[in-house]
């Protein structure tokens, strides 16, 4: 392995898949930080089940990535020897854990929209992203339900914690509508009925975030303006931090097998 | 709690003096006999108390022992191992679920455990008060701290008190699939470049003598020993298990092309498990350091304050979240009855 960051043939297959493995691979580590800090036992456990799952499929992905590029690429160089600006997650991923309040809301934003997106990609062309998916959309409606019941708890259960998880609604809104994108990139994998265009899920995930809320007791915020960039390598503060903790000991130790 | 409907040892205990010698001495046979203790049985308070501390302790120090651990699950060196490692932490966490269950079965409940804990009155290995300071600590964590709590724990299989015994059958399974974990770490590490094969060396000079403190004071110094061998909760002697302890470890380290960083490690002939050149006996160690063991169980490990500090930290930011787990679950109870 060189020392300086890989390059990627991001043909639209490699992109769509770093894409959505980066996505699993990023959050899937924000939840490993959490391990010793949990509010109660059980929870640590849940959170690094969740973190499991999403980077079991973050694997996957890279996998039929580097099958897909042939260029000598594997799941580890992908994760390792990317620089931020090689990263093509969702904004939402990457940002911090903050309070429980604040992770269980990011979970609950993101698996609200993976649910129904996987179950739609078990319909894929491709066998491969058609089987990642099968496996995907189990485990992404259990985070659903975990996340739903957590951010309902929460909302409606004393003062404190209603104000914090609205709070955490309202920072972490503006990282929501990234998820329904879909570039020229990702059009012509559409159009071929290997992928599916996110965009129409948007009116199943209004529904189901806004029934957690309301049983939440908490509201919807009036701002619509959203951030983005995340797709095309232009990613908040909080991504080179977490990279530069993640990346240490391959990029310390350069050729390294482990 | 679960455990109220259990017989209590203050309602349950008060028997006339002949009749607790009764109790006292069929307890004893059904002990001898190999009978398992189960938790309505009547039992001695001292067995309880025992039991208690123990096991409360031994969920204690797998909460804390997922710390170190921890410490290195964002900075795996690769997918596979970052995914192994925080199975592996969560395996602790429900090792700790499991024996504060196991626990609770003789009137305690985990709340109060928990809180012995933070307060500094329960203790916990010593082992976990040591730093993990590069890549190489999740290797010898595994191959080491594992491998000497697998010799503690296979005994333990057998513990008289039958729920501690079904609860030490599972932790053993995941726990020798840690240290073989642990271990393929080391292998990694040691056919790596000689930087590697330099901090597993590094790993192996700060574990060895920690982990064979681990097996606790030498046989003549040990507080509770007798007693509870007498009550088959202990099968082996420290000294015995951290013998075959040594044993083991000493080929293993040969295979990684490690050295003990022990001057007087020498192997004696006689009846023993261990060979060399074919001939039967027995490794043996140098002198352990029994201060720096003493130290640490004071409170002056490299770690302690630390560890403490964070799981109390946790404990105090997790609070609202409790609380209002807490107040929904009211709210839910009071509407289902007006319903």
């Amino acid at each position: 392995m060189a020392t300086t960051s890989i390059q990627v043939n991001e043909t639209p297959l490699v992109l769509y898949l770093l894409r959505r493995a980066d996505d699993a691979l990023i959050l899937g580590h924000r939840l490993s930080e959490w391990i010793g800090l949990g509010p109660i036992l059980e929870e640590e456990m849940a959170l690094g089940n969740i973190g499991l799952d999403l980077i079991g499929q973050a694997r996957s992905l890279y996998a039929y990535a580097a099958e897909a590029e042939a260029a000598g690429n594997d799941e580890d160089t992908f994760a390792y020897l990317r620089d931020a600006p090689q990263y093509r997650n969702l904004l939402l991923a990457e940002q911090p854990n903050g309070d429980f309040g604040q992770t269980m809301v990011r979970q609950l934003f993101y698996s609200a929209f993976a649910d129904p997106y996987w179950r739609a990609m078990t319909a894929s062309g491709d066998a491969t992203l058609a089987a990642v998916a099968a496996k995907s959309e189990k485990e992404s409606a259990y985070h659903l339900r975990h996340s739903s019941e957590w951010v309902i708890r929460l909302g409606d259960g004393t003062q404190e914690s209603h104000a914090r998880v609205q709070e955490a609604v309202d920072v972490l809104w503006p990282y929501t509508g990234e998820m329904f994108e879909c570039d020229a990139a990702e059009r012509t994998l559409a159009d071929g009925r290997t992928v599916i265009d996110p965009a129409p899920l948007r009116d199943a995930w209004d529904g189901t975030i806004g029934a957690v809320l309301s049983r939440a007791t908490l509201t919807l915020p009036q701002n619509g303006w959203m951030q983005s960039g995340g797709r095309t390598g232009r990613h908040s503060e909080h991504l080179g931090h977490l990279l530069s903790t993640m990346q240490h000991v391959q990029r310390t130790y350069p050729g390294a097998a482990w | 709690m679960y455990t109220q409907g259990l017989s209590n040892p203050d309602t349950a205990a008060p028997a006339k003096a002949a009749e607790g010698a009764g109790l006292a001495a069929r307890f004893q046979e059904r002990v001898d006999a190999e009978e398992r203790i189960e938790a309505n049985d009547w039992m001695p308070d001292a067995y309880r108390r025992t039991l208690t501390r123990q096991i409360s302790q031994h969920a204690h120090s797998e909460i804390i022992g997922m710390l170190p651990e921890g410490n290195w699950v964002t900075r795996a060196p690769t997918l596979r191992r970052k995914a192994t490692l925080l199975a592996k932490v969560q395996d602790e966490a429900g090792h700790g679920l499991y024996l504060y269950a196991a626990a609770e079965t003789l009137g305690r409940s985990r709340e109060e455990m928990f809180d012995d804990l933070l307060s500094g009155k329960a203790k916990y290995s010593s082992i976990f008060n040591y730093p993990t300071l590069t890549w190489a600590d999740m290797g010898a964590i595994g191959w080491l701290v594992d491998g000497a709590a697998i010799m503690n724990q296979i005994p333990l299989c057998r513990c008289s008190y039958g729920p501690y015994a079904r609860a030490m059958i599972r932790v053993c399974k995941e726990e020798s699939f840690h240290q073989r974990q642990g271990y393929e770490i080391m292998v990694a590490l040691c056919r790596g470049t000689p930087e590697q094969k330099a901090m597993a060396q590094d790993a192996l000079n700060r574990w060895y003598w920690p982990c064979l403190m681990m097996f606790g004071p030498p046989d003549g110094d040990s507080t509770h020993s007798d007693q509870s061998t007498r009550w088959k909760i202990k099968r082996f002697s420290n000294d015995e298990l951290r013998q075959k302890f040594l044993d083991a470890l000493v080929p293993q380290t040969e295979f990684l092309g490690l050295t003990l960083p022990d001057a007087d490690l020498r192997f004696e002939l006689g009846e023993g498990d261990a060979t060399k050149d074919g001939a039967r006996g027995h490794w043996r160690h140098g002198s352990i350091n029994w201060d720096e063991f003493r130290q640490v169980l004071a409170g002056n490990g490299p770690c302690n304050r630390e560890r403490i500090a964070a799981r109390r930290r946790a404990h105090k930011e997790g609070a609202w979240v409790r609380e209002a787990a807490a107040a929904y679950a009211a709210k839910q109870a009071k509407q289902k009855l007006a319903a």
